[in-house]
């Protein structure tokens, strides 16, 4: 233990010296982890003496956690209901701002889903269809009212498997356990998921508006970095990322891929 | 307290799932704790310390290899798929084989112990009376180790209603199939009904608790493994 003491105090000098730098921490719905990774990436090389942290997973367990003073600075949600409701219990520092419209799409690592459309799920080869738990996931809820709309849900129901967030329903696809899934056109259009089977936009007259916000939440008040980045969502990099995802921007809704 | 269908449904599958991976256990088990227990095989720490594994990895590990392995690209999901039983993730069975590895240490360890209590002199009595291996097995051992058998059973079967990880993972979370009552109890907390998580929550609590009594007042030193 005595030979470690000059390492540990370094090692403790070094964290000190970081909690100095500005330190904020992103809960993301699932949706983001790739499009929200870029833009970290982009806003370092911008802050290099910010450091952003992110975790990601479905909006509705974020919610939860919000609320029971998980230590997130910024909770971006797939469902711009969620940071409202935490908006209006007091558990935000900032006002609700949309950040984007995500589409939903059929994907297969498998087939090229391309050709498909949701009446194809109905047929026997397909034997499972993955979609996030619409129970708790903006997406999940979002592909259900498709299937419902078209009306297909009683035929497809038996077959689908529920990922915990959109990115675990992404996995259940690639891995081939489920031969097609209802996932975020976002994922989908990642580079290694792009170069697998294709995909289909599900019409956006099927269902509900993904509409997306985020907040800066009640503990990051004081935190500069957060408010900081906070802002920088809104600049001509950080769009440019998003729109690359295949997001709908705010401001210029109306125009689809 | 009221248990909605769906939890009821959820409650009765995990049981279902606990007693046939205990049943299976006790099937594969049993041979391989009597093997730990008397060889002095060079293979005897390598065979022990993979049983043991599940007790070390986290369920994410297990759960992330079943699900490629037992996928249409796996050589366990070829396998099934050949034979004709399609693809085990997402259904009902591939929760028995996930959890039979997952609870395997729980059922070995106890045995073990309890083989390796009985003493070579009891079996070597029983030899010089002639009683074939089969019988000195069936006759001798197993009645000496029967409070091994119940440790091990309970244990296997309470470690089986307790997963979740390997669940989510490969489980996809399909009422009356893979929706057990710990990713029912996951699934309202995320959807914030609280109510409902404490009613189903407050159910294992208690049967948790009852089968852990059960178990230290019978046996107290059950859990030294």
């Amino acid at each position: 233990m005595i030979r470690f003491r000059p390492f540990l105090f370094a090692a403790l000098m070094l964290l000190s010296g970081h909690a100095a730098a500005e330190k904020f921490t992103i809960a993301a719905a699932a949706d983001l982890k790739f499009a929200m990774d870029e833009i970290i990436a982009r806003y370092k090389q911008d802050h290099p003496a910010d450091m952003p942290q992110v975790i990601y997973g479905s909006s509705g367990k974020f919610h939860t956690q919000i609320q029971h003073n998980a230590p997130y600075d910024l909770y971006f949600s797939a469902d711009i209901a969620y940071p409202r409701q935490l908006e209006q219990a007091g558990f935000a520092a900032s006002p609700v701002r949309p950040y984007a419209l995500g589409r939903i799409v059929l994907w297969s690592a498998s087939i090229d889903a391309s050709k498909l459309t949701l009446a194809s799920l109905s047929a026997p080869a397909i034997r499972r269809v993955a979609i996030a738990n619409p129970r708790h996931a903006p997406y999940g809820k979002r592909a259900e009212e498709a299937l419902r709309a078209s009306g297909l849900w009683a035929k497809v129901e038996p077959k689908l498997v529920y990922g915990e967030n959109i990115a675990h329903a992404a996995q259940f696809v690639q891995t081939g356990n489920a031969q097609i899934g209802i996932i975020a056109l976002a994922l989908a259009l990642n580079p290694v998921l792009s170069r697998q089977g294709g995909y289909w936009l599900i019409p956006d007259t099927l269902h509900e508006p993904l509409e997306q916000g985020f907040i800066v939440t009640r503990r990051a008040r004081d935190n500069a970095a957060a408010h900081r980045f906070a802002d920088y969502m809104g600049s001509a990099a950080a769009r440019a990322v998003m729109a690359k995802y295949g997001f709908v921007l705010p401001g210029e809704a109306g125009k689809t891929r | 307290m009221m248990l909605s269908p769906g939890d009821w449904q959820a409650v009765v599958l995990t049981l279902e799932l606990a007693a046939i991976v205990t049943l299976i256990l006790f099937v594969l088990g049993t041979p391989i704790a009597w093997w730990l227990a008397r060889t002095h095989s060079k293979w005897k720490a390598p065979i022990g310390a993979v049983v043991a594994l599940p007790l070390v990895l986290p369920p994410s590990v297990l759960g992330f290899y079943l699900l490629l392995t037992m996928g249409p690209n796996g050589w366990v999901g070829q396998f099934t798929n050949a034979i004709g039983i399609g693809l085990l993730p997402f259904t009902f069975w591939g929760l028995v084989v996930a959890s039979v590895f997952y609870s395997l240490p729980f059922m070995v360890q106890p045995l073990q112990t309890a083989f390796e209590s009985l003493g070579e002199r009891t079996l070597e009595a029983a030899a010089t009376l002639r009683a074939s291996p089969l019988d000195r097995f069936f006759s001798v051992a197993a009645p000496i180790a029967l409070p091994g058998f119940m440790t091990a059973g309970i244990l296997s079967f309470a470690h089986t209603v307790g997963e979740f990880g390997v669940v989510l993972m490969i489980g996809g979370n399909i009422p009356g199939e893979t929706r057990v009552a710990s990713v029912q109890i996951f699934d309202h907390v995320e959807a914030l009904q609280y109510g409902e998580a404490h009613d189903l929550a407050a159910v294992l609590l208690v049967f948790s608790f009852l089968v852990l009594l059960l178990l230290y007042t019978w046996r107290p030193k059950a859990l030294r493994l």
